[in-house]
């Protein structure tokens, strides 16, 4: 984040901070809303966190790395969650992460060049039923194989119509 | 169900449906029913979107009632035909209906589809029945009369002595006796008290509480209220894993209802008793769904675990006295204080009491929520209920108990299901998750995968933990890289066993369990990795090299799009072969062919 981004967000910061009790026990929640409007954790929005529920910073620091759910790097605009459950796993979600990566380019925990996608691995969304399944943002896709894949990438690529999908 | 109605729809919006396109099936029903020319029929007919309804491999489903008639894999699409057909006309639409595979017959009823006829629902007794946003349909249930029954006829000590006498025993793995867990947090003289649901289901391929927090989520609240009726407790906190988004929503709208009617809050149903729930998300750690882990997570801090030399029921949230339990076990509260404990003594083992949900998943057929009496066999569950491996493949093991249990070969199918046999035969009941696995399945890849898991869920407290996995996911690894020497399972044992021993907390002290339970059923398997260079399962891809049997195969064609690099060659109706130099090993030729002519070397 920039200079200048970082001077025009930090209201934002505050605003969202602001709207829970300024109590440890809110440092998980905060960082949930943190993460729903901004893609990821902005160093200068957990420094606000800190000081408002009154724990040093490194305690921040060490919960948003220790949970899987928070991410420092900013996310794409589509973030692509492949599911990596038992299930998933043995009806064939490692070939899905190879396809991912042929076609956009990123491994778990990275992001294209230009923002747009996003992939990490989640252990189970619940859905063996339907396994091999990857989510889109919110959207659950089911039974995804390499030929799926693809065209759930086309759809997303260029932009996607977003208010269906985010 | 209202009086003036005829028909009563059910739509499953469970997880695995809503992906499959329930919400928009749900929507095609309410459009049709409400539209003008309709009139009649929407005043006489309910669509009700609910809960799972346990068959998911065949959804999304509308069943129909009172006839009692359940259509699979409905689109919405399929809509109007179903209301002008089923609804107006009073016929039956068969292309919709189950297909019985092994009488190749078409099933009407859900109840008479083979998956359901040996299920006894307890916990689930209102999952797919009751729409979870409506207080009304749990009330019509006969939802909230356990609560009244123990808060206006009953002292808190009745209460707990009734859990006790039912051998409850903790769903989420524990198995500790729930009875006994409320009586000493009621004997610890400390105030404030703390009730908290464990709705922290971390094990992959489980999906049991999820499909009660959105199916069934009064139940969850009422064994809870019951329980701070039990024990003294005002407040209570739901910890729900963060991936389970409709979870949430669903509990959230039911604490508000249960609030409205003066369920939660002060003075419920008139009494003494005042009591909240809260609701907390989880940050995404597996972890977490070990209690003291958990207790840490909702005080704000990093989800370690701590020593339990004292437990939490003496002190826990806070430093309070504080029950914790699983949300399968608060589903059976309500049941039990309204059928009494004799009863629900009646179902299950002799040590191990009641029923069990299980997430039937993986190479199954009927894939989906199952609940049985403690003490059904694995094969009952596996071939009666589940429909047996597809793809005419052979059945290879069960894994249970999540990343912590371990793998159940074809010889122990008829082990009767339950806490103890379980922990016997190596593995452990855990949440409930069952993943059948296939001669497709590699066991050393499976033991690699969980042990990858747990790489990255151990929070790294303590040593044994922290350290033994790295070392153990290295060591396979390379030998499913084909770099496994001879030795390599001697020190697998050694780590595994100082594990066990040495570890702070059960997720370390059970981490090797996938190890030791494949090195002890299926030894050879890793062997043949180390020794012969191969991996039978032809799952390790360096290890893998797949042929087509010319004598087999028809030539159907089937293979050739499905294979990613074009590397099968061979005219229609003549054999075909695989260019191996082209082969990326991915196995989807060998999961498409219908013959099982292409083999692993």
């Amino acid at each position: 984040m920039s200079e200048q981004e970082y001077e025009e967000n930090i209201e934002g910061f505050r605003k969202i901070i602001s709207g829970f009790p300024g109590e440890k026990r809110y440092i998980i929640p905060i960082m949930h809303e943190l993460s729903r409007c901004y893609r990821y954790l902005p160093r200068a929005a957990l420094e606000l966190t800190a000081e408002y529920v009154g724990v040093p910073f490194s305690q921040v620091y060490s919960m948003a790395t220790f949970y899987r759910a928070f991410s420092l790097q900013p996310r794409g605009r589509f973030n692509i969650k492949v599911c990596d459950g038992t299930t998933c796993h043995i009806k064939g979600s490692n070939i899905l992460l190879d396809e991912i990566h042929k076609n956009l380019g990123i491994g778990p925990g990275e992001t294209t060049a230009d923002r747009e996608f996003s992939l990490e691995t989640v252990n189970c969304i619940g859905a063996c039923a339907i396994a091999p399944a990857l989510l889109v943002n919110e959207r659950v896709y089911p039974r995804v194989n390499a030929a799926a894949l693809k065209e759930i990438i086309k759809e997303y690529r260029g932009g996607g119509d977003n208010d269906h999908h985010e | 169900m209202n009086k003036s109605l005829i028909h009563l729809l059910l739509v499953c919006c469970g997880t695995g449906c809503v992906a499959n396109g329930a919400r928009e099936v749900y929507q095609a029903l309410k459009d049709n029913l409400t539209s003008d020319d309709k009139a009649v029929l929407a005043a006489t007919t309910s669509a009700r979107a609910t809960g799972c309804h346990g068959l998911c491999a065949q959804g999304p489903f509308v069943r129909i009632l009172p006839e009692d008639i359940t259509y699979c894999r409905v689109k919405a699409a399929d809509i109007p035909e179903i209301v002008e057909k089923t609804l107006k006309q009073g016929e039956v639409v068969k292309r919709l209906l189950f297909r019985d595979r092994q009488k190749k017959t078409l099933v009407q009823g859900q109840n008479d589809i083979p998956f359901y006829q040996r299920q006894t629902r307890v916990a689930l007794r209102n999952v797919g029945l009751i729409d979870p946003s409506s207080l009304q349909d749990y009330l019509e249930r006969g939802g909230y009369r356990a609560l009244e029954k123990s808060l206006l006829d009953m002292r808190p000590e009745q209460v707990i002595e009734e859990i006790i006498k039912s051998g409850l025993r903790g769903r989420g793995g524990g198995g500790f006796p729930t009875g006994l867990k409320w009586k000493a947090c009621a004997a610890t003289p400390a105030q404030p008290r703390y009730i908290i649901c464990n709705g922290d289901e971390g094990d992959p391929g489980a999906f049991m509480d999820e499909s009660i927090m959105e199916g069934d989520p009064h139940s969850v609240l009422e064994g809870m209220i019951i329980a701070a009726y039990a024990v003294g407790a005002s407040n209570g906190f739901i910890y729900v894993r963060d991936e389970y988004a409709q979870s949430v929503a669903s509990l959230r709208k039911a604490i508000e209802e249960a609030e409205n009617h003066g369920f939660l809050g002060e003075n419920i149903l008139g009494s003494a008793l005042s009591f909240n729930i809260e609701i907390v998300r989880g940050g995404g750690a597996f972890v977490c769904g070990e209690e003291t882990a958990l207790i840490a997570s909702i005080e704000g801090n990093v989800g370690e675990p701590r020593d339990k030399y004292v437990f939490p029921s003496e002190k826990g949230l806070w430093g309070q006295p504080t029950i914790i339990n699983n949300v399968e076990t608060w589903a059976n509260i309500p049941v039990i204080m309204e059928r009494g404990a004799s009863w629900f003594t009646s179902l299950g083992t002799e040590g191990s009491k009641g029923t069990k949900v299980f997430s039937l998943v993986g190479k199954v057929a009927n894939t989906g929520l199952v609940e049985v009496p403690m003490g059904t066999t694995l094969r009952e569950i596996i071939f009666d209920i589940g429909g047996g491996v597809p793809k005419g493949r052979s059945f290879k093991a069960v894994q249970t108990g999540g990343p912590s249990g371990g793998c159940i070969p074809s010889e122990m199918l008829d082990l009767k299901v339950d806490f103890d046999s379980l922990s016997q035969a190596g593995s452990m009941m855990g949440s409930g998750g069952l993943i059948v696995m296939d001669d497709r399945t590699c066991m050393v890849e499976v033991a690699r995968y969980y042990l990858s898991f747990l790489a990255g869920e151990s929070c790294g407290k303590c040593v044994p933990c922290r350290e033994g996995i790295k070392c153990l996911l290295e060591i396979l690894t390379r030998i499913c890289h084909g770099q496994g020497e001879i030795g390599d399972i001697a020190l697998l044992e050694d780590i595994a066993e100082t594990m066990q021993q040495a570890s702070l907390c059960a997720l370390g002290r059970t981490a090797s369990n996938p190890v030791l339970s494949t090195l002890r059923y299926f030894r050879e398997e890793y062997l043949e990795h180390i020794e012969g260079q191969r991996c039978p399962a032809g799952i390790c891809r360096e290890l893998s090299e797949f042929w087509i049997d010319p004598i087999i195969c028809t030539g159907c064609g089937l293979c050739l799009p499905r294979c990613p690099v074009e590397g099968i060659k061979g005219e229609k109706k003549q054999a075909h072969w695989i260019e191996s130099d082209k082969c990326i090993r991915c196995g989807e030729c060998i999961d498409s062919c219908s013959f099982q002519a292409i083999k692993v070397k």
